[in-house]
């Protein structure tokens, strides 16, 4: 079985600052002066998924994204999983 | 190592002789028409090179010349067919750096280099669509370009002009598919899930390449890899166009070779070296740089990297002594906030904190809550954090203000009028709100 590494991205220009992310998903999401998410971009450790996809499925903007890292060079899969499975 | 050249004729090309892209140019500004470029260069391979074009280019070393400078072989590499779709090339002219003139000089003088580059890239990734994009005021130049073109049938696919806004952002790569898509505002996309070479121009793989970068891609087609890399270093090979400004009475395009030291472009004296301050390497979204350092720093991107800058699109702009360094950072980061585009948060609101802090600098130091640190915490916090690399740009920006300038600032925070604050700025900032910065005045 190949091991997922999913890592948590805003995309800022969808994004509002309305806040969801950083209540549901300390874990990773903290808010900056003016409202906005610092989202820590290491990867999410399976215990932490849950409480990821919430945050994911609950942003009112749809501005939130899991997406996967291949873990050999780091870079980005293109593929995008934006909704709780 | 030989002298840069400004722009004269030549022979035909020795590996180590320069100038390259600039030879053969008319000393009266003439562009150089199809027939002059065709006697001096011939036509390029677009059939018979097209299928090991992107080996070469990867063999030559050839980095992109509008900022980023990624390699361009790996560049071309990336871009995929999509399953129904052929991928569409772009020649970048849009030039949004207000201290650049190099693409401009191109497009105009030398128009031919770049549409034998894009034609090259069109043959080499089975293009459907090839586009020139470039500003408004170049589009019935380039559409001559390639009428001239047409009779002789030297470009296989039909070479579209697309007008470039006149704004800073406009040559970002997802600021061009969004024009491309009929999108009027040329604003960035958020890139971070999908790359652009995926899903570009109307949805299709897009290249996105700078018009200088395809004009040494039209002279690597035909002479090769290794006649390329007969200028410049190992890491750094080849040439590439900078814009002096400062220097002369008026700015200069030049074209030097990789590697080179920068006092040899400069061609200053230590003595008039001392006349000015310091000088911004790569344009707005570059770096201060000490004189002591430019001087000694060596063309390459990742010296200027060392010195916390970039060599960007190859603007030197010294900064002469008769204006406050510290208004003329404020003046650009107002312009480059005006010309941000408003669509990311952070952006807003931390280049805004910028524009605001540092005119406080400049013009108030009294004002400045929080000293320094405060400027840089507000950097800390744009980082990475818009959708496309223009903040990221201010933050290397006003960081190396700081650090180049730091007598002038002690000396601005310690309350010592700054005699040369009302000084009429240098650097361009072609919109008002930066004109209004310098109307404040004197403090």
């Amino acid at each position: 079985m190949v091991k997922r590494q999913l890592t948590m991205v805003v995309d800022p220009i969808m994004c509002d600052g309305h806040g969801v992310c950083a209540e549901l998903f300390p874990e990773r999401v903290r808010m900056d002066p003016w409202g906005y998410p610092m989202v820590d971009s290491r990867d999410i450790p399976v215990q932490l998924r849950e409480h990821a996809e919430r945050a994911v499925g609950s942003c009112p903007r749809l501005a939130l994204h899991l997406i996967e890292r291949r873990q050999s060079s780091g870079r980005v899969d293109r593929k995008k999983k934006d909704l709780p499975s | 190592m030989r002298s840069p050249v400004a722009a004269n004729p030549g022979p035909a090309p020795e590996a180590t002789a320069l100038p390259r892209l600039l030879g053969g140019l008319p000393s009266d500004g003439a562009p150089v028409g199809i027939r002059e470029h065709l006697a001096r260069w011939g036509t390029a391979p677009v059939g018979s090179a097209a299928a090991d074009l992107v080996d070469q280019l990867s063999a030559s070393g050839l980095a992109g010349h509008g900022g980023a400078w990624f390699p361009v072989g790996t560049k071309w590499r990336s871009i995929h067919h999509g399953r129904f779709s052929r991928p569409v090339v772009v020649a970048n002219g849009a030039e949004g750096e207000p201290a650049s003139s190099k693409d401009a000089f191109l497009l105009t003088r030398l128009p031919h280099l770049v549409l034998d580059g894009l034609s090259l890239a069109g043959a080499a990734l089975q293009a459907s669509q090839a586009v020139m994009y470039v500003p408004e005021r170049r589009v019935r130049g380039v559409e001559a370009a390639i009428d001239s073109r047409r009779q002789l049938g030297l470009d296989p696919l039909e070479i579209q002009v697309r007008a470039a806004p006149d704004r800073f952002i406009a040559g970002q790569e997802s600021s061009v598919v969004n024009v491309l898509n009929g999108r009027r505002d040329a604003v960035p996309s958020f890139i971070g899930i999908e790359p652009i070479r995926d899903r570009g121009a109307n949805g299709r793989p897009t290249l996105v390449q700078n018009v200088e970068t395809l004009a040494h891609v039209a002279l690597i087609a035909r002479f090769g890899p290794t006649w390329y890399r007969g200028l410049g270093t190992e890491a750094s090979p080849g040439t590439m166009l900078a814009t002096v400004t400062g220097r002369w009475s008026a700015p200069r395009v030049m074209e030097a070779t990789l590697g080179m030291p920068v006092r040899e472009i400069l061609d200053l004296s230590p003595g008039e070296a001392g006349n000015y301050l310091g000088a911004l390497l790569g344009g707005y979204g570059g770096g201060w740089i000490t004189m002591s350092a430019l001087m000694d720093l060596r063309l390459t991107e990742d010296a200027a990297r060392r010195a916390n800058s970039s060599l960007g699109a190859g603007v030197i702009a010294l900064l002469p002594d008769t204006v406050c360094p510290l208004m003329e950072t404020a003046r650009v980061v107002s312009y480059m906030e005006e010309q941000a585009a408003g669509q990311c948060g952070p952006c807003i609101h931390g280049l805004a904190g910028l524009a605001e802090m540092t005119r406080a600098l400049a013009l108030r130091p009294a004002a400045l809550a929080g000293g320094t640190q405060a400027i840089l915490d507000v950097c800390d916090l744009v980082d990475g954090r818009g959708a496309c690399r223009h903040p990221d740009g201010v933050t290397r920006f006003v960081r190396s203000a700081l650090v180049v300038f730091s007598g002038d600032v002690a000396n601005h925070l310690r309350g010592q009028p700054c005699p040369r604050t009302g000084a009429p700025g240098v650097l361009p900032c072609p919109r008002p709100v930066a004109r209004n910065v310098v109307e404040a005045g004197r403090w």
